[in-house]
């Protein structure tokens, strides 16, 4: 799919009717089209270069990138940076707010200077405890939670104001995404839980790690009858395990992480483990599809983030477009002159 | 034995609940009293009655703006996140908490006890506004007492 109005890197697109943000993930969304997202690794490194290489990876394969926020309460370079040079050249970046190390006085400033720099999608988190993280004897702020995070961000861009009640010049064109464990406890009052987020301005959803293909499908029919479809955009979280090693490791070690015995036998059972975990993660997305409410897909593929392309490709969840990126236009002239 | 007390308490919610409404009642009928000494002469002292009795039913962090009531009577603010909306996405299967694994997380409880409260599971599905940080160890008691009188005046 291509938009007419397509970006000049650095330079915002006109909004549309019914659009709170100028940005491609939103348009996406809005038209219908089955969204793909992912997330960029930030680097240990103050290099532009590295940043860039490592959104590269994606081009031609997603519509927005996220760029997380100290995951697992560990230090990297930070999202709105990260996200910031993202914007340079164009790219759609996710900038993921955590509450973690941040209060509602920072938190409120990056949200204007992120939207200022271009980030038009803001995903609203509480954040890992330090406890997990490379600096467990840093102080955890949680000033605010994502809900009241959400309903701040809101403020901002609706009412035009912050928290506090002081005005805005210019509201910032944001479009607010918050994150959802349809695989955690208590499961009955998950969908509950997407209800307070939505009521709280979540207007899209990226979920954890999916690979209870049943259990979604069980929590989006409860969202469905919560009448929740029409108001908020929900990408289901997928990535292709590296082995059963790493399977076991991560349903034990990494907290909200569901994976089920039949998934760890597979991966047990098989020759090349790196390519059964591909296999799996493009039936998943597949089976995804199918069901009623997705709108997309979230692929998380922590360290072997090249495999997101061949993934998305096999699946053919993109039904034969190429979602922007800065060469792509490019590229397709190159090959219209070449036919 | 502040966790044993806090878990009895959300098996309790419901009678709880009742001791409360009719707890509620007073503190707002005695605003006359209240105001009449004053409500900073009295913040201290109310403030330590209610940290005595809350800290052992309840493990009260003295929040100053407490939601027990729409929270199934578990402490929200026991959880290391202090999230007040629900719980985070990092529950573990058997319905711990993530950061603290000996403990049951406090919002799996609540939406237990919530389910045992007379007016229901509405009030647990509102969503809390920001915490107010000024309020941290003053009586939430005595701010209803005095919300509480100046919504029926």
């Amino acid at each position: 799919m291509k938009f007419e109005d397509e970006p000049v890197p650095g330079y915002p697109l006109p909004i549309l009717p019914g659009h709170t943000s100028p940005g491609r993930l939103e348009r996406v969304l809005r038209a219908g089209v089955f969204a793909v997202t992912t997330e960029l690794d930030p680097p240990d490194s103050a290099d532009p270069e590295d940043v860039y290489r490592r959104a590269r990876v994606f081009d031609g394969c997603v519509d927005a990138i996220n760029a997380t926020d100290g995951s697992g309460a560990n230090c990297h370079m930070s999202s709105l940076a990260v996200c910031a040079l993202l914007t340079r050249v164009g790219y759609a970046p996710v900038m993921q707010i955590s509450c973690r190390d941040r209060n509602r006085i920072a938190i409120q400033g990056d949200i204007l200077g992120g939207a200022a720099m271009g980030v038009c999608n803001m995903l609203c988190l509480t954040g890992d405890g330090v406890e997990t993280g490379d600096h467990p004897q840093a102080k955890p702020v949680f000033d605010l939670d994502c809900m009241t995070l959400l309903e701040i961000g809101r403020t901002l861009r609706d009412e035009h104001r912050f928290q506090s009640g002081r005005k805005l010049t210019f509201a910032p064109r944001v479009f607010f995404g918050a994150a959802e464990n349809p695989f955690a406890p208590p499961y009955e009052w998950r969908p509950q839980r997407l209800a307070k987020k939505v009521a709280a301005g979540a207007q899209f959803i990226q979920t954890q790690y999916c690979y209870d293909v049943p259990r979604l499908a069980e929590f989006m029919r409860r969202v469905d009858d919560l009448g929740l479809l029409d108001r908020v955009f929900i990408l289901v979280g997928v990535g292709p395990l590296r082995s059963a090693k790493a399977a076991e490791w991560m349903r034990t070690h990494v907290p909200g992480i569901h994976i089920t015995d039949d998934i760890v036998r597979r991966m047990a059972g098989a020759d090349k483990p790196a390519l059964e975990g591909r296999r799996i993660c493009v039936e998943l997305i597949q089976e995804i599809r199918r069901i009623k409410g997705v709108s997309g897909v979230h692929v998380m593929a922590y360290r072997q983030e090249e495999a997101v392309a061949e993934v998305i490709a096999s699946s053919g969840v993109l039904d034969g477009r190429t979602p922007w990126h800065p060469r792509r236009d490019h590229d397709l002239q190159l090959q219209g002159a070449a036919s | 034995m502040s966790y044993a007390a806090r878990r009895w308490s959300v098996r309790h919610a419901r009678g709880l609940d009742a001791c409360y409404r009719v707890f509620e009642r007073a503190l707002v009928a005695l605003h006359p009293f209240w105001q009449r000494i004053g409500y900073e002469r009295v913040e201290k002292p109310v403030a330590a009655v209610e940290k005595a009795v809350k800290g052992l039913l309840f493990d009260c962090r003295m929040c100053g703006q407490c939601v027990l009531g729409s929270t199934g009577m578990s402490c929200p603010m026991n959880c290391p996140k202090s999230l007040r909306n629900g719980p985070c996405g990092g529950v573990r299967a058997n319905g711990h908490c993530e950061v603290d694994p000996e403990m049951i997380c406090v919002w799996v409880e609540a939406v237990a006890g919530s389910q045992r409260m007379r007016a229901g599971d509405a009030a647990i599905r509102v969503v809390q506004f920001a915490l107010d940080q000024r309020r941290q160890g003053r009586s939430s008691w005595l701010a209803v007492a005095r919300e509480g009188a100046g919504a029926s005046t």
